[in-house]
């Protein structure tokens, strides 16, 4: 072995060393886990499993919720692509199909034709995250599950295994259905072939704020850590008779609504 | 070896070139899909995989078909289809070639395609379905090409070969089971959510696949010298009939769970792939032309008479083929996404540029598969084994055909 590759060798194990430390600080500075910055937000709302308690009394029309879905999905840069093929973090959907599992013969026609806010259930045992092939999906420490846009290939394995249809796909270009004069800069746009979903807003949680849809709601969503009693979501499970969608399928989702 | 592929006749050539020029043509189609992404196919937010993985999961039992050969071959050691072994080995890895393919043209960011490995999660059946389909691949690259060499030069098999493909046979019930795994494991797919649906995949694929391996193998021996043995053709038509009753015996055990328990999510799909469901009846002429040939070529095959009818045979395998692909590669899967999450419907139908893309793979894969049988039977054409005879008899058969002239 000659003098300079010797010299080289020794300089790439060094580097490589460094290399493997530089990381593991960076783990310990970021002990959220997953998205959490590097240096801690003294702002930062945490939580064991955040959730969401939907009041259907009061979200119970297209009218109430399109505003909050125009919130969202101006937020976050969503097109609105007029197709089957369409992007949706939050909608509306009948009660059939939000509850295809509570379809009860003869029932409240108040309740029968209200309209329910869907968005992703942020389940507790949830199937996408299961199924990635590329951990391009994954739960947070604080029970969020989210999604790596640049490490998603793109085969569409998570939205066949999400029962809820939370999951919209990048058939084509997203950019093209968008107002690029309204974008928001804050928050990336995605490219064609990726897919994509609601987040429960953790950039806003990262900065002390609430999600957007629950900041828009009037006080008809009250979102919260789902593992503190105190938490207003808690509260709101405990003063209210609340159901979940398919819960039979075990995926325990963090969204409840109340009926 | 690989230098037989490039000594053919102008038919030979005709053909290789008919099938280059339409991977080209068709290949415009992709890369106008690669410009403009899926939103080209018939796709959608409720039907969110379509022909291609649907195509990708009838090729997986294609793939796997070549096992009722060699099974019968190095276990059984059932001497008549020692000369058929190399094209059931062939096939899987033309058949595996289009499964990849089929992947490759169905995901959004393909050249991402390497995160699966990057990023390795076990707990992702995708990921095992890689693992499983190319390692099928290499095996059968190595057990066909060394045993195929090893016989052009009239030497006796190395002794690693048989561990090789010993591990092949068991590998090819693996493909086709985890390829069931990435359906049968999803919560809220009623049509895909039974543990049947493995056995369910094993047997039609063990059906088709001997049905298609077997009538390229005559089609081969309509351009060629090759001629297979008329015992090993019978055992092989028994397999299928067996497979494709075990087959049907399996989806009727489905109709019987979904309809006596009398539950809705399972009854769901069957309904809709056969009646219709609000409004939309797009697959009901389908799948009952489904069931009508299912019939028509168990009627065919299971009465020796007929099945060993080696004229009948071709038209009774194209109807089971037919059939059995109307089955996996269009109603599994878009019965498996109808009713949708929300118990509507939404149809789905193939478009134009997905059809053609489709092909487009459909035609490597015959590419693939022509080259590779085109080597095989030169070797046995220089070997003088199953070898057509003026009277008709392969030269496995021994009939004496003196005797017969």
């Amino acid at each position: 072995m000659n003098e300079s590759r010797r010299h080289f060798l020794k300089f790439a194990g060094l580097t490589a060393a460094g290399l493997v430390a530089a990381s593991a600080g960076g783990v310990l500075a970021s002990s959220g886990g997953g998205g959490a910055p590097a240096k801690a937000n003294k702002e930062t709302l945490h939580a064991t499993q955040w959730g969401m308690v939907i009041d259907t009394r009061k979200l119970s029309t297209d009218e109430a919720i399109a505003p909050l879905a125009a919130a969202c999905h101006a937020l976050h840069n969503v097109p609105n692509i007029p197709s089957k093929q369409n992007i949706k973090w939050l909608w509306s959907s009948s009660m059939e199909e939000a509850f295809p599992d509570f379809p009860n013969k003869y029932q409240s026609p108040e309740v029968e034709h209200r309209r329910v806010m869907l968005l992703c259930n942020h389940c507790e045992q949830p199937p996408c995250v299961r199924v990635c092939p590329t951990q391009a999906t994954y739960k947070r420490a604080d029970g969020i599950v989210t999604m790596d846009y640049h490490r998603c290939i793109g085969c569409r394995y998570c939205m066949a295994a999400c029962p809820f249809g939370a999951r919209s796909f990048n058939f084509g270009e997203p950019r093209e259905y968008l107002d690029l004069t309204k974008l928001n800069k804050e928050y990336p746009t995605r490219m064609r072939g990726v897919v994509e979903k609601c987040t429960f807003c953790v950039e806003r949680l990262e900065v002390g704020k609430q999600p957007a849809c629950a900041e828009a709601s009037g006080g008809a969503i009250a979102f919260g850590d789902l593992s503190d009693p105190e938490s207003p979501a808690r509260k709101a499970l405990r003063e209210n008779y609340t159901i979940r969608r398919k819960p039979s399928l075990g995926t325990e989702p963090s969204v409840y609504y109340i009926i | 070896m690989l230098e037989r592929a490039l000594k053919g006749s102008p038919r030979y050539y005709g053909w290789i070139g008919l099938l280059l020029v339409i991977i080209a043509g068709c290949g415009t189609a992709y890369i106008y899909q690669l410009l403009t992404g899926l939103k080209i196919t018939g796709m959608s937010r409720d039907v969110s995989w379509g022909f291609y993985i649907a195509q990708f999961t009838y090729l997986v039992g294609l793939a796997a078909s070549g096992v009722m050969i060699v099974l019968p071959y190095y276990f059984h050691h059932y001497k008549k289809f020692k000369h058929m072994v190399i094209f059931g080995e062939f096939m899987a890895i033309g058949a595996v070639v289009m499964c990849l393919g089929f992947i490759v043209v169905d995901i959004g960011q393909p050249q991402r395609m390497l995160n699966v490995l990057l990023n390795p999660t076990p707990n992702s059946i995708l990921f095992w379905d890689m693992v499983v389909l190319n390692g099928y691949l290499l095996l059968n690259i190595v057990a066909g090409w060394v045993s195929l060499e090893t016989d052009r030069l009239r030497l006796p098999h190395p002794g690693w070969l048989k561990p090789v493909v010993y591990t092949s046979i068991i590998w090819a019930f693996s493909i086709h089971t985890v390829t069931a795994f990435l359906y049968q494991g999803l919560p809220g797919r009623h049509y895909w959510l039974t543990a049947i649906l493995a056995a369910r995949f094993l047997a039609s694929a063990f059906c088709s696949g001997p049905a298609i391996l077997l009538l390229v193998m005559l089609l081969t021996e309509k351009v060629t010298s090759f001629k297979m043995p008329k015992d090993g053709i019978r055992t092989l038509a028994k397999i299928i009939t067996y497979a494709m009753c075990v087959n049907i015996f399996f989806f009727l055990l489905e109709v019987f769970t979904a309809f006596y328990s009398n539950i809705p999510g399972h009854m769901g799909s069957i309904v809709y792939l056969f009646v219709g469901e609000h409004g939309h009846s797009e697959l009901v002429p389908w799948m009952w032309s489904f069931a009508a040939m299912a019939v028509l070529s168990l009627a065919l095959l299971v009465p020796p008479a007929l099945r060993d009818n080696h004229k009948l045979l071709p038209y009774s395998l194209a109807i089971l083929v037919a059939a059995t692909w109307i089955d996996k590669g269009l109603g599994l899967l878009i019965g498996g996404f109808n009713p949708n999450v929300y118990e509507g419907i939404s149809p789905y139908w193939p478009t134009g540029p997905e059809l053609l893309i489709s092909l487009m793979v459909y035609a490597t894969g015959a590419l693939v598969v022509t080259i590779l049988f085109k080597i095989a039977t030169d070797v046995k054409a220089e070997l003088g084994v199953s070898q057509k005879l003026p009277c008709g008899c392969s030269t496995d058969d021994h009939c004496d055909c003196a005797k017969a002239a």
